[in-house]
């Protein structure tokens, strides 16, 4: 279970969700995702290596060169992580409103 | 159903802003906020301190079954007017979230309805979308304790 709270400690890095809007767009090089960035390419490919570690990004040879690219299913999970946060108030103040509807008419 | 409660957490930033309509009087909905009785209904959680008042203190409980305490909270009241905003700290005990500042703020729309505004401030990015992330890690660990058990029941 490790694994996917480390999906959370991907995306709470600001230059690693920039790769991920980066890259979600067309499959890159390191070098090429690099040269976005000031940070030395080390850096980047630390950012590299954790996003493929924990699946947001994939790795595809194409000849010499190895390509990233988005790993959509991961991505979808990590656009929805809100989602249950925003049930769980949700049904909160669905409850508030019911017994306070109750509250009203007694 | 019709989504009523809305969530703005922009990236990047260490606020969470949670909005919502209800089709109560803004009275009713203060009161909702400001009375131990109903806190605990609704929270689902023991009251064991609420003084509605600046520089107040509240305290929240809840414990299982067995008496063991399965949910702390609490916090220092920094404001409070009736029937238009509260201002307070937030913070779970055994976690390791820090303390957060909410702005509670109440506002009528029509005799019978009104919104709620809350928005909280993390002491950090990444503790923010820790918090966020909170319900949805839940959410996989209980699916995942389920799954073990049907594992373990297999076996």
């Amino acid at each position: 279970m490790n694994l996917r709270r480390d999906v959370f400690q991907a995306i709470a890095d600001p230059t690693r969700r920039t790769i991920l809007l980066l890259v979600a767009s067309q499959s890159m090089t390191a070098g090429a995702i690099a040269s976005n960035f000031d940070t030395a390419r080390p850096t980047v490919s630390k950012h590299l290596q954790i996003l493929t570690e924990c699946e947001l990004l994939k790795q595809k040879q194409n000849g010499r060169e190895i390509y990233y690219h988005t790993n959509p299913k991961k991505m979808k999970e990590v656009a929805d992580f809100i989602e249950p946060f925003r049930a769980m108030w949700e049904e909160r103040f669905n409850k508030l409103e019911t017994i306070m509807k109750k509250y009203k008419n007694k | 159903m019709e989504r009523k409660t809305k969530i703005d957490a922009e990236n990047g930033k260490q606020e969470v802003v949670i909005t919502r309509e209800f089709d109560l009087p803004l009275a009713l909905l203060f009161k909702a906020y400001s009375e131990a009785e109903i806190v605990e209904q609704w929270m689902g959680t023991k009251v064991l301190k609420l003084e509605n008042k600046k520089h107040g203190g509240w305290e929240f409980e809840t414990k299982n079954a067995e008496g063991k305490v399965v949910f702390q909270a609490s916090g220092v009241i920094h404001d409070f007017v009736r029937d238009q905003k509260i201002v307070r700290t937030f913070e779970m005990g055994n976690a390791p979230f820090d303390v957060q500042l909410e702005f509670l703020e109440f506002e009528k729309l029509t005799e019978n309805t009104s919104k709620l505004v809350m928005k909280s401030i993390y002491r950090s990015v990444a503790l923010r979308d820790q918090v966020l992330a909170l319900p949805f890690a839940y959410g996989i660990n209980m699916a995942h304790n389920r799954l073990e058990e049907i594992v373990n029941k297999l076996k």
